[in-house]
């Protein structure tokens, strides 16, 4: 008989601690469901950043490669016209930028360029939302230095009103991915969209540190060797 | 089949989503007053009005203008009244005219947005219109006139 009350308090006690235990780790359970399983850092809210001035830096080096490519820095002038081919020239017909960067009056940007690229040798590339940044905030790539476009980037008053999260997602932003499909007849930017990505979210997770000076051995009007 | 309006009137088009505008408006319609320059959006001969923008038709496709509005030369206006067109008769703008149809086109856009341009404006409007024949100077001083027509006209209502 004492046997049994014995046996029976053991079994209370040890119901009681799975109790405890199990409305201890309910929430983490949950937590852990609610996570996704991927290393998808855009869903991260706040985005993790784990400073690494030396990984950023260095991941900056080939970002900063990327945007002055033709393809990204054409449309981000210094002026008010759109710059055009690989040579980075002043674009043909001098179109303007316009308040909201889609042009002006007959010189709307969609007049000519399409929602897709128009086949053929030396015609007008096509997106559905092809502009250049608006002149209230002209994003401007031509001519910085890899210091002043880092600084710029991460500079909400200058960036498009960008958070962190907001530039990570940026990467796969529709014009952005264009750099990538240009149409006929023109360089495609000095790395993959999925290498420039890497090492955009790598920049910006390390804490986006700028580089202290002109990276070595770029020209800092295009950032290339 | 795409159905487009030009000019008012309703059309069922039975041809590749694909086509350009300008094959389908003056081929299919048979509205020829729209030109064929270079093909790529170089120069602004085929330019119409599609839901009020200067699109250049030899590199629009018919499927963007699917159940849109569509406006050429020969719509802009009833009796060849526009404000624009009555200026370009005026000043005798054209030379050997071939461009005019794109130029007038681009122009009306320009005054609809900007009723009284400046020299700077309509270098800005009109840049991607080209003339071989050099006409440039008389585009100009029509469209000022077209200005001040347009502006005595709306004062007369």
């Amino acid at each position: 008989m004492k046997q049994q009350l014995t046996n029976k308090k053991t079994y209370r006690v040890s119901v009681n601690a799975f109790t405890v235990i199990g409305v201890l780790l309910l929430p983490i359970v949950i937590m852990a469901f609610g996570l996704k399983a991927g290393p998808d850092v855009t869903d991260l809210n706040p985005p993790l950043v784990k400073k690494d001035s030396i990984a950023s830096v260095k991941a900056f080096k080939q970002v900063y490669t990327v945007l002055m490519s033709s393809r990204c820095m054409n449309c981000h002038p210094a002026g008010n016209i759109p710059l055009q081919g690989d040579d980075s020239h002043l674009h043909t017909m001098s179109p303007q930028r316009g308040i909201d960067g889609k042009g002006v009056y007959a010189m709307k940007c969609a007049n000519c360029h399409q929602a897709t690229n128009t086949p053929g040798l030396h015609t007008p590339p096509g997106n559905p939302n092809w502009h250049l940044p608006p002149a209230d905030m002209k994003m401007v790539f031509q001519g910085r230095t890899a210091l002043q476009l880092a600084k710029q980037l991460i500079d909400p008053k200058q960036n498009g009103h960008k958070d962190l999260k907001k530039l990570i997602a940026h990467a796969d932003d529709g014009l952005v991915l264009g750099g990538w499909n240009p149409g006929e007849g023109r360089t495609l930017p000095p790395m993959s969209h999925a290498a420039f990505k890497k090492a955009w979210i790598t920049w910006l997770t390390t804490g986006a540190y700028a580089p202290k000076k002109q990276l070595k051995g770029t020209n800092h009007l295009t950032g290339l060797p | 089949m795409t159905t487009i309006t030009v000019n008012g009137k309703q059309h069922q088009i039975d041809a590749d989503p694909n086509m350009p505008l300008l094959w389908v408006i003056r081929d299919i319609i048979g509205l020829t007053g729209t030109k064929y320059g270079c093909g790529v959006a170089q120069c602004g001969a085929c330019v119409i009005h599609l839901n009020g923008d200067a699109v250049r038709s030899c590199v629009t496709k018919l499927s963007r203008a699917a159940g849109q509005q569509i406006t050429t030369i020969e719509g802009l206006s009833k009796n060849n009244d526009h404000p624009i067109q009555l200026a370009w008769n005026e000043e005798n703008v054209p030379q050997c005219g071939y461009c005019h149809s794109g130029q007038i086109m681009s122009a009306a856009v320009l005054l609809r947005a900007n009723p009284d341009p400046s020299d700077a404006d309509i270098g800005a409007g009109m840049a991607g219109n080209i003339c071989r024949c050099g006409t440039y100077q008389r585009i100009r001083k029509a469209i000022h006139l077209a200005a001040d027509l347009q502006r005595k006209e709306n004062a007369s209502k």
